[in-house]
Order: C-alpha cells, then sequence, then structure tokens
C-alpha cells in the first residue's frame, strides 16, 4: 500500500459521494420540484386560491427550491426523513422494520450466488469452447433474457403448486423454526439467484477468457505449464478486478430483483414498501426508499473499484 | 502538381464490396422470430375481430381449445386475443424508447468525443450521475412523481439508458477519435460535424448496431417488470407484463393465461438475444 | 553452470549441450473465412548440435509459426498437418498433451518478441524465471533462484541480485528481454527459439541485448533457432539461415554465402533492401530565398499548462529547423524523443508552448481552427500505420475524393479524372478506387495514404515513419516512390523516422533528437558511420555518434568489431537545464556537463550541434 495507491481509493471514495450528492438532487428534482405541487394534490378539488396558499406556506412550498432541497438533503442525512403522506408514519421507523428483511434476503441470495457463479464462471473459461461451457453460457443467456417475474412465477408453479414442496409465500413469524424458515426462503432466494448468477456468471467468464488470450499465457503454455496453473496462478489475479466489478454489478441487479420478487411472495421488506408507497405516491417514503438503493448501489460499485485499484500491481508496486 | 489533362482510365463499375455474411441457423431462427412479433404488433390488430377482446361467456382461465386457441384469461377473454393486441404496447414502447435512448445517446457520446475537454467532462459526469441510479428504481421514481403512461413509459424507459449507451458509444467514439485518419481529416479543415458523421459514426455501427439490440432487451424487459408491478401500462390496455400480472389468479391453476404471455416475453428477448450473438464478426466470448 | 538437473528428471537431451533437430516435410494449416489453407508447405531443415539456425523472411512467411512448430504448438485457428519434428530422439509432434508439457520450458525453451506482454504484470520477475525450473521439478525454488542470479549476472542486468524482486513494468525494454532470456535458459534447454527478440527495441538497446544472447547461446553450446525479418542482425547471430517466402523455403546455406552470395532470386531481393542506397534528391535547394518551412525556439507537450505557459508533459523544447522548398529533412531519434510530437505541432495538431512556426516566411496560426484553407493544403501529414490512417469505412476512391473536393473545389468527371491520376502517379491500378481499405496490402495503404497527401497538392508533406510498419522490400519501394514524387512533383519533406539507413537514404540532412532535444544536424554526407569515423576531425554528438554505431551492418563481424560499451552509471546531482543526454554520455566532463546547460555550435560544412564537447572528437574517449 503506497501513498498513490491511498490517493486513488480517497479520489474514489469522494467520487462516490459527489455521486451520491448528485443523485439527491436528481431524486429531489423529479419527486419534489417538477410534479407540480404537493398541496394543489392533497386539497383536490377542494382547492380554493386561498387555501392553497395558506397550505403551501405550511408545507414551506413556497420557500426557494435551493432551500427546500437544503432541508429535505439534511433531514435525510440526519435520518429524518420525515413522515409518510399516507400513514402519518415515521419514515425511519417503516424502513427500519423492514430494512433486515430486505438484508436477510439479500444476503442469503449473495451467498449462494457469489461462489456458485465465480465457480461456474472460471470452469466455463478453464474450459472455453466445450459442451459444459456451452451449455453454462445458453442457460446464463436463457435466463437472462427472461423476466425476473417469470422465474418466480414459474417456480412457485413448479415447487410450490405442482410438487407441493415449499410454501408460496415467504414471510414467517419471527420465531420459525430453522427447516420452516428454510422453506419459506427457497423460493425468493431461488428466483434471486437466477437473475444474478446468470449476470455474474458471464461478466467473470468473460473477465477470465480476456486474461487467458493474453499473451503471457501463451509463454506459460510454451513454459510447460497445467491449464490449471495458468488459469488459477496466473489469470486470476489479474482478472480481480473485473471479476470484483462482475460481482458489484450483479449484485446491484439484485436491487432491481428484489424489487418483483418481494412483490410476488408478498415480502415485508424495503422493496415492497416502496413498491407500495408508489402506488400511493407516498412521496416522502418513495424518496427515502430511493436515495438507499442508490447508496447501496455507489457503495457496491466503489468497493468494486477499490478493489480494482489494490489488485493493480502497476499501482501497488511503484 | 501539374492538372492532368490525361483521359481517366475507365473506373470498374463494380466495386468489390464485401459480400453479406450468411448467417448461422440460430441467428435465423432469432431474426424469424423477431420478425414474426414485428409483423403481429404491426398487422395483427386488423385481422381480429372486433369483438375478439370482450369479456366473453366462456370459461374463466379457459384451457387451451379451438375456440380459443391459447385459453381465456380471467374475464374470460381469448388470450390470443389479449396477446396480439398487448404486442403493440411490448414492441412499440420498446422500440421507441430503444431508438430515442440509442439515438441521443450516441449523439451525446459524439459531442464529448469530439469535443473533449469542458463539454466531456460535464457530459460523462451526468451520466455517471444518472447511471448509478439503478434502471427500476428510477422507473418507480417517474411513475411515482408523474404517474403512468404510454408517453411516460417511453420517455423514461429512454432516459434510463441513455446514459448506458453513452458509455459505451463514447467509449468507442474516444478510439476512434485517436485514430490517425480523424488526425488527417481534422489537419485537412474538417468541422466537428463532419468528422463525428463521416469518420467516427460508421466506424462504431456495427458495435453500436448489437448494443441496440441488448438494449432492446433490457427495456422488453423493463417495461414487462413495470407493467406486473401494477406500474406499467395500465388496464384497460394490457402489454405482456400487465397480462401476466392480471392473470396471476391462475397461476395455482397452472393456467395458459399467465404462462403464454410470459413466454412470449422469453422469446422475443431471447430471439434478440440470439441474433445478435450469431452476427458476423463476433467472435467466441 | 555447473548445477546437473537432479537424476528424477525426466529422460531428455543431455543437460547444457546442444541436441540435433530434424525438420522433415513440416505443413501447417491455417483456418480462414474460406476453410483450411496451408500456410507452411513441408519444410524440411536440420540443426546440427550447438548451431544457430536463423529463419529469415518478411510478415506471412511463415517463421513464426515453424518456430512454435518445433514446440509441437500451433496458435489459435492454426493446425500442424503433417510432417515430422525430431528433437534429439524425440518425436515432437507424436506427444501427448502431457509430454508436450514435459518438452516444452524443459527440452525447447521460447524467447518471444514482446517481452512486455509475455510476463505476467502481477507477479514478480523472479517468480516468472525460476516457474520453469519448477514446473519442471529440476531443483528447488533456492536453486533455482540462485542459479536465476547467476544468469542475470552472465546476461550483464543490473543489479542481478535485487532485479527479481521487481514487477515487470517496473524495468525497461531491453531489461525485460534479457530476464526472459533467463527464464529460458534457467532449464538448460537443448534448444532454445528466438523469436525476433530485439525487433520492438531501440537500436541503442538492441545492440547491448544481441550481445549478451549471442554470448549466453554461444558459451552453452545450445541449440538455437533465430527468427527474425532483419538480416543485418542475422549476419551477427547465425551459423546458417533459411529464407522463407510464403510458407516454402527458398534458400539454405550458411550465412557467409547467404550474405555474400545468395542463389536465389528473392534472397538477393531482400539483400538489396536491407542495404538502402541513397535515393536521388532534386535539384539543390536555394539557400539565400525564404525556406519554406523554418520552426523556431519550438517548446511543446501535452497535459494542462502551468503557470509558466509549459504544458504539464513537456516533450519537445527549443527546436529550430529550416526547411527549404524541394528539401527533404529527416528526423531521427529513439521512441520518446518526441520526433511525431514535432510533426504533430506544424500540422497543427498540437498547439506549441513557446516558439514559431513559418510557412514561407509568414507565421502560421498554432491551432487548426486559426489556419486557413490554403495554409492547411500546403502541408499534408502521412502517418506511420496506414491502418489507422485510412478510414476503414471509407473507399479509397472517397478517401481520395475528399481533399480534392475540399480544396480544389473538383466535381464529376474532374474529380474522377484527378483521382484516376493520382492512382496513377502511385503506381497502383486504377481498379483499387473502389475498394475499401481492408482489401489492400500493407504496401498499397500506404500508397493510398500517400497519395490522399498529394491530392492537396501540398508544399511540404510529413512523413511520419512511413515505412516503419512495411516490410524491408515493400518499404524500399515505397521509399523509391516518394524519391521520385519529390523530383517530379518539387515535393519538400520532413522526414520522420528511427531508423537511420532509412533516413540517409532519402534525406538531404539529418537532425537528432534525444529527449526533445535537437542534439545534433548534420548533411547526409556525414551521417554514416564509415564517413564519421573517416573524417575524424568532424565532431559528432556523443548520442548521435552511439546511435549511429548501434545501426547494425550487414556484413559478419560486425558485432565482434564494435567494442562492448561499458555500462554507464548514472550521473549524480546535476543543475537544471544541464545536458539531456548526462546519464548515458560516455564522454561527460564532471563539473560542466552536469552544471551547465550545453551550447550551441555551428559546424564547419554544414550542421550544429549541442554539446559542450564539441571540440572533441567523440568518436572515441
Amino acid at each position: 500500500m503506497n501513498a498513490l495507491v491511498l490517493r486513488l481509493i480517497a479520489a474514489r471514495i469522494g467520487l462516490a459521494l459527489v455521486s451520491l450528492l448528485l443523485v439527491s438532487a436528481v431524486v429531489f428534482a423529479i419527486t419534489a420540484l417538477l410534479p407540480g405541487d404537493a398541496a394543489e394534490e392533497k386539497l383536490g378539488l377542494e382547492a380554493t386560491a386561498e387555501t392553497l396558499a395558506a397550505l403551501r406556506h405550511e408545507m414551506g412550498l413556497d420557500r426557494p427550491a435551493l432551500l427546500r432541497y437544503g432541508d429535505w438533503l439534511a433531514g435525510m442525512a440526519g435520518g429524518d426523513p420525515g413522515r409518510s403522506v399516507v400513514s402519518g408514519a415515521l419514515v425511519g421507523q417503516l424502513i427500519a422494520s423492514r430494512l433486515p428483511n430486505s438484508l436477510l434476503l439479500a444476503g442469503l441470495t449473495a451467498a449462494i450466488s457469489v461462489p456458485l457463479a465465480l465457480g461456474l464462471g472460471i470452469a466455463a473459461a478453464m474450459w472455453r469452447g466445450s459442451r459444459f461451457d456451452r451449455a453454462v453460457s445458453m442457460g446464463a443467456v436463457a435466463v437472462v433474457s427472461v423476466p425476473e417475474f417469470l422465474i418466480a412465477t414459474l417456480a412457485v408453479l413448479l415447487f410450490a403448486v405442482q410438487l407441493r414442496w415449499l410454501p408460496a409465500l415467504a414471510y414467517t413469524g419471527p420465531d420459525a423454526e430453522l427447516a420452516e424458515l428454510a422453506r419459506a426462503y427457497a423460493l425468493p432466494v431461488f428466483s434471486l439467484c437466477c437473475v444474478i448468477i446468470s449476470q455474474m456468471l458471464r461478466m467473470t467468464r468473460a473477465a477470465v477468457v480476456d486474461q487467458l488470450r493474453a499473451p503471457y499465457i501463451e509463454m506459460l503454455r510454451l513454459k510447460g505449464a497445467s491449464p490449471l496453473r495458468m488459469v488459477l496462478r496466473h489469470a486470476l489475479p489479474n482478472a480481480l478486478g473485473p471479476i470484483a466489478n462482475a460481482v458489484a454489478l450483479s449484485l446491484s441487479y439484485l436491487l432491481g430483483g428484489v424489487i418483483i420478487v418481494e412483490t410476488i411472495f408478498n415480502y415485508p421488506g424495503v422493496a415492497k414498501l416502496m413498491v407500495d408507497g408508489v402506488t400511493q405516491r407516498d412521496m416522502p417514503l418513495v424518496q427515502t426508499c430511493a436515495m438507499l438503493f442508490c447508496a447501496a448501489y455507489l457503495l457496491l460499485v466503489t468497493v468494486a473499484d477499490v478493489l480494482g485499484i489494490v489488485s493493480n500491481p502497476k499501482l501497488r508496486h511503484r | 502538381m501539374p492538372a492532368s489533362s490525361a483521359p481517366a482510365p475507365a473506373l470498374p463499375a463494380e466495386p468489390p464490396r464485401r459480400r453479406l455474411p450468411r448467417l448461422p441457423l440460430p441467428g435465423l431462427l432469432g431474426l424469424a422470430v423477431i420478425l414474426f412479433w414485428l409483423a403481429t404488433a404491426l398487422f395483427g390488430p386488423w385481422l381480429l375481430s372486433p369483438e375478439a377482446n370482450a369479456p366473453g361467456a366462456d370459461e374463466v382461465f379457459g384451457r387451451l381449445g379451438a375456440a380459443h386457441p391459447l385459453g381465456t384469461d380471467y374475464l374470460g377473454r381469448d388470450i390470443l386475443a389479449r396477446l396480439v393486441l398487448g404486442a403493440g404496447y411490448t414492441v412499440g414502447v420498446a422500440i421507441v424508447a430503444t431508438l430515442l435512448a440509442s439515438a441521443g445517446g450516441t449523439a451525446l457520446a459524439l459531442l464529448a468525443a469530439v469535443r473533449g475537454g469542458w463539454a466531456d467532462g460535464t457530459l460523462s459526469r451526468l451520466m455517471d450521475t444518472l447511471i448509478s441510479i439503478p434502471s427500476k428504481l428510477f422507473a418507480l421514481i417517474m411513475v411515482a412523481a408523474f404517474g403512468s403512461s404510454v408517453t411516460l413509459l417511453a420517455l423514461t424507459a429512454a432516459l434510463i439508458y441513455v446514459p448506458g449507451v453513452f458509455r459505451i458509444a463514447r467509449s468507442l467514439a474516444v478510439n476512434i477519435n485517436a485514430m490517425d485518419y480523424v488526425a488527417v481529416a481534422r489537419s485537412r479543415g474538417e468541422g466537428e460535424l463532419y468528422i463525428m458523421r463521416h469518420e467516427i459514426l460508421p466506424n462504431m455501427l456495427g458495435p453500436m448496431l448489437a448494443d441496440l439490440g441488448l438494449r432492446f432487451v433490457y427495456v422488453v424487459l423493463l417495461l414487462a417488470g413495470l407493467s406486473f408491478l401494477g406500474l406499467g401500462v395500465q388496464p384497460p390496455e394490457a402489454d405482456w407484463g400487465s397480462l401476466v400480472r392480471e392473470n396471476l389468479g391462475g397461476l395455482p391453476e397452472g393456467a395458459p393465461a399467465v404462462i403464454v404471455p410470459a413466454l412470449a416475453i422469453a422469446s422475443l428477448t431471447i430471439a434478440v438475444n440470439l441474433l445478435i450473438d450469431n452476427l458476423p464478426g463476433r467472435g467466441e466470448r | 553452470m555447473s548445477a546437473a538437473p537432479p537424476s528424477s528428471a525426466p529422460a531428455q537431451a543431455a543437460p547444457g549441450q546442444g541436441a540435433a533437430v530434424a525438420v522433415r516435410g513440416l505443413r501447417i494449416a491455417a483456418k480462414g473465412a474460406s476453410g483450411e489453407h496451408t500456410i507452411v508447405h513441408g519444410l524440411d531443415f536440420d540443426i546440427a548440435p550447438g548451431e544457430v539456425l536463423a529463419l529469415i523472411g518478411e510478415s506471412g512467411s511463415g517463421k513464426t509459426t515453424t518456430a512454435l512448430a518445433l514446440m509441437g504448438y500451433a496458435r489459435q485457428g492454426c493446425r500442424i498437418v503433417g510432417g515430422s519434428v525430431r528433437i534429439g530422439d524425440i518425436d515432437v509432434l507424436g506427444l501427448d498433451a502431457a509430454a508436450q508439457r514435459r518438452l516444452r520450458g524443459r527440452t525447447v525453451a521460447y524467447i518471444a518478441q514482446s517481452a512486455a506482454a509475455s510476463f505476467n504484470p502481477s507477479r514478480t520477475l523472479m517468480d516468472q524465471v525460476v516457474e520453469p525450473a519448477l514446473i519442471h521439478r529440476l531443483m528447488s525454488r533456492d536453486e533455482a533462484e540462485r542459479r536465476a542470479v547467476a544468469l542475470f549476472r552472465e546476461l550483464a542486468l543490473p543489479r542481478p541480485d535485487s532485479i527479481g524482486q521487481r514487477y515487470p513494468h517496473q524495468v525497461s525494454g531491453g531489461q525485460l528481454q534479457r530476464l526472459m532470456a533467463a527464464m529460458a535458459l534457467i532449464s538448460d534447454p537443448a534448444l532454445v527459439i528466438l523469436d525476433e527478440p530485439t525487433t520492438a527495441l531501440d537500436v541503442t538497446t538492441q545492440i547491448e541485448v544481441l550481445r549478451a544472447f549471442r554470448r549466453v547461446v554461444r558459451e552453452r553450446g545450445t541449440s538455437a533457432v533465430y527468427v527474425t525479418h532483419d538480416l543485418a542482425v542475422v549476419a551477427q547471430m547465425a551459423d546458417r539461415i533459411l529464407v522463407l517466402r510464403h510458407g516454402a523455403a527458398r534458400e539454405l546455406g550458411d550465412t557467409r554465402q547467404i550474405i555474400e552470395a545468395p542463389a536465389d532470386d528473392y534472397t538477393r531481393s531482400l539483400l538489396a533492401a536491407a542495404h538502402p542506397a541513397p535515393r536521388a534528391g532534386g535539384p539543390a535547394a536555394d539557400a539565400t530565398a525564404t525556406p519554406l518551412l523554418s520552426v523556431r525556439g519550438l517548446a511543446a507537450g501535452y497535459g494542462p499548462r502551468g503557470a509558466d505557459g509549459m504544458p504539464a508533459v513537456p516533450i519537445l523544447a527549443d527546436i529550430d529547423l529550416t526547411v527549404r522548398r524541394g528539401q527533404a529533412i529527416g528526423v531521427i531519434g529513439e521512441s520518446g524523443s518526441g520526433k511525431t510530437t514535432l510533426a504533430r505541432v506544424v500540422a497543427g495538431l498540437v498547439a506549441p508552448a513557446r516558439g514559431e512556426v513559418l510557412l514561407d516566411g509568414a507565421l502560421l496560426p498554432p491551432t487548426l481552427a486559426r489556419r486557413s484553407k490554403d495554409q492547411l493544403r500546403r502541408i499534408q501529414i502521412v502517418f506511420q500505420i496506414a491502418d489507422t490512417a485510412l478510414n476503414p469505412a471509407h473507399t479509397v476512391e472517397r478517401i481520395l475524393a475528399r481533399p480534392l473536393q475540399l480544396y480544389h473545389g473538383l466535381s464529376g468527371a474532374a474529380l474522377q479524372a484527378r483521382i484516376a491520376r493520382l492512382l496513377d502517379l502511385v503506381q497502383l491500378p486504377s481498379a483499387v478506387a473502389g475498394r475499401l481499405p481492408g482489401g489492400l496490402s500493407g504496401g498499397q495503404k500506404q500508397r493510398i495514404n500517400l497519395a490522399r497527401a498529394l491530392a492537396a497538392e501540398p508544399d511540404l508533406i510529413l512523413a511520419d515513419e512511413v515505412t516503419s510498419a512495411l516490410d524491408t522490400v515493400v518499404g524500399a519501394a515505397v521509399l523509391d516512390l516518394m524519391a521520385e514524387l519529390r523530383r517530379e512533383l518539387g515535393l519538400s519533406y520532413l522526414f520522420i523516422s528511427h531508423d537511420l539507413n532509412t533516413v540517409r537514404a532519402v534525406c538531404d540532412e539529418v537532425v537528432v533528437l534525444y529527449a526533445g532535444r535537437k542534439v545534433e544536424s548534420v548533411p547526409r554526407e556525414r551521417a554514416g558511420v564509415a564517413e564519421g569515423m573517416a573524417t575524424g576531425s568532424a565532431a559528432r554528438h556523443p548520442y548521435f555518434d552511439l546511435l549511429a554505431r548501434s545501426v547494425p551492418e550487414l556484413r559478419l563481424g560486425w558485432l565482434d568489431e564494435t567494442a562492448a560499451r561499458e555500462a554507464q552509471q548514472p550521473a549524480g546531482a546535476r543543475a537544471a537545464g544541464c545536458c539531456v543526454f548526462l546519464d548515458r554520455c560516455p564522454v561527460r566532463l564532471a563539473g560542466v556537463c552536469d552544471s551547465l546547460p550545453p551550447p550551441r555550435r555551428s559546424l564547419p560544412g554544414g550542421g550544429e550541434i549541442l554539446c559542450h564537447r564539441a571540440e572533441v572528437p567523440a568518436a572515441r574517449a
């Protein structure tokens, strides 16, 4: 670790923070500035010019946009994004009650899919052109091209309806037994895994194949190295950056997948909360969930970039 | 150089251009499926009888049969008719959005690459910001803010995929911009527009067309997902995603009403992937 | 090397001793768009133990493909379809995959052209150098490392004890090439294959690497195959030469016979192209008229400008240059010397930070946008690699038509006639007009490249390494064409190259760049090695002297006659603005060269030099 690497990492983290700030501006602009007026919406047909003005003043909507954005941002950063327009509950509390559920779902999915995808991707790259490779690649293309909800519904159809092995709904009470828990989570996790494994596998394979085409691999072959040695000792360390990127990007697909899967399985997570918020046009809730998802995405991508910097020998050894 | 007064030797009439390479079988299959769905979207509605879309007295969630080749939906409507009508939304909106995203992203990328400096910096920063909002999330925010309509869906999908197109197009354009033939064109005194249109664009067309296909797949999946959440095309109109949603009640019975539209989406997206993967000039990957 | 491999090593040819190689009827096929076609057609040759055989040929001759086949290896898309290869008593083509692995890196070792790409960027050099010994279980890691260090020493690598701890990007290209030799030799192979091992290096580096290679190969008595396109290099390295063309043998003989009395026509044409004859210039330039191009006090670089107006990455400093009408001025320097940047500044692609460029006495605006159409027309640039200089999406006709339309407003029949005449001028059939560049050969592309510049009817052509990417024979033809055009059309050239032979062959004056400074300019007559030595009184810049003496000559024994240089230790402290060649200079003066900027002096008989030691004949200090 040297000064240059530290400086690059610091710059990368700084960039992520700037991005998050810009994202917040975009989210605020779309949800709070553009679509007209929350006061108008609240009053609906009963609006008169006076009541409207009074409510606008009360809600602070007559203040300059920049000030409102500042307040909004301060609220977000301070962990108090305000109250739900629909239920009146604190948005922070609503999310806090759902977040562990979503994290559990995402964590389980990541724990299963990452090793599986990396293993399959690396193996496919090693034996590229073989029947195994073609089968894996075609399977991945097929799954990538199919909507998440199709996979989830087919899984329900097969395992819950036809075979009756598993329950169709995921959420069990807080004190469910482990076996019950596993059965309950099997379908949502399976659906999510399908979605991201195929992405991650394709990208991992591409990253390793890219390295295996490099001239130094031909040199290794001419040194008499075995295929295993070429891949494990030589190609993989160089593919680390791209693979970290693949994992991060694929896990960010998880964010999209979770929206569909939580809805299908009626799973009480943050994504379901947000979809409900969108249906009811509960802006504070939507904004907060959006910022949470964007922050998660930026975190993943930044971690991958930092890994890429750290694993680059030209930067590490000056 | 003295002006030549000698008669010009006749140029050969036929320029020996590269002939169109043949598509492998999977590619042809993909192309056929795509053309089939395009034709369905364009001409299908004319072929339907007006009452095809009406709720029938027939059985709800009916099986495949002679009267209803693909069964009936939760209101007893003919699934084939619903599917044909939905094709217009699924294929049409996706095509419009994809073309908008591709054209917009490519144009901005050309501008960024050729102009460089300040313009490039600003555009790249902006696109990086937009790309760090996950696509489904972006769509949810837009729907929450403006409500759902076909126009909004097309514009939103276009906006969501502009940054992705921009990234790829910019990296292609920056590489081509560094080529010596572009330097020659600049030193000849060509303007920016000429360089973008004639020197750079023709050489990035191949990869951009492949990217167009992939974007189309993403857009189809995104719109289907939104409709599935009930936030896409609104009833009584329905795209294929909405068809799956509205008939979800038939899932426990394994009704064709749920499976058929889902398979239609899959057939379209897989076909596009097949075509792209088998386009000439795409090596083993 | 005393260490014998442990007895557990597989029974192979005796270590430390060359093996006899016998190749019979070797045929190799490549997959193309229209099925498989043969690219090597039944080669037969032998290598005696300890002998160095050179495979020489131009691109597409199958020389590398043949060399790789000696290891039983064919690149992706190629396949060995027939014949036999025997090394000692091993039938190489009959081995299974595991036995092939035991052969490679053990009995036969390979040294590739691009060392930079052939090392894994993320592992230390030592890791990779000892790897063959470890893969084949020849010795313990400690022993292998000791042996590697001994090899580093033999190959004259700096800091042999610690260089192994470094990573590939931390050492220079010449060092990497020698490290690859160490990697090949660590297992004491019976046969070494050297595939263009010095082609990517600057000539001043090449000579040292050649010397090191030859010593280790000779001392070990290893059999070797040396693959190259460069006859002058081969004359120093090989015992026998096999001349290949289109995958077939043209001539096989002793090095002396091939060089001095070639029997085959093709060999003779290769030799002729390697001896570049001076091309006649135009009528003598009028030294009193306003020069066509003059560059004064030029400084340029890349990156943002600092407070002093200098760019963050300065490339050129204090360049003066004059091109008179009808003259060809050669600019020579190693990679990174700034010669291409000079062309780009004159062309307007890079704005100068300081100084000025005048065309016919009138100041040229620094950027393209501010130059007039006529100014742009009068200076045309021709780039090194025709592949990237021609838009692959445009037909030849369109490429040539554009400048004609833009500058001369031609259209219709007049345009067609002019295009046909341009093609005629560069000696191409008019049928190529409808082709895309992808369908043309390298030489044809470079001619189109030239024709496009001619279309503008320019006064000055900036030619940036125009023949470097071409095969010698093709390149020689392009040089002939350029000389002819110069005579016929009264053109002037600023001819940029890394190759002293090329520059000497076409230019009236040679300008030498080093680290962005113009260190010397000499008339053509004094630019040769022999000439410089003969006129011993003429001063010569130490860098130019080094350069001139490093260019391999096409005769046996040149490398032996050329004395090895002492490795220069970098000089210590120095003042800002002192000589840029300080670290490598064999004749530097402490207290002068490291503290004062070198003066620029005019030389009697024309030319200038930037050196404190201008009064000292620098030939051998």
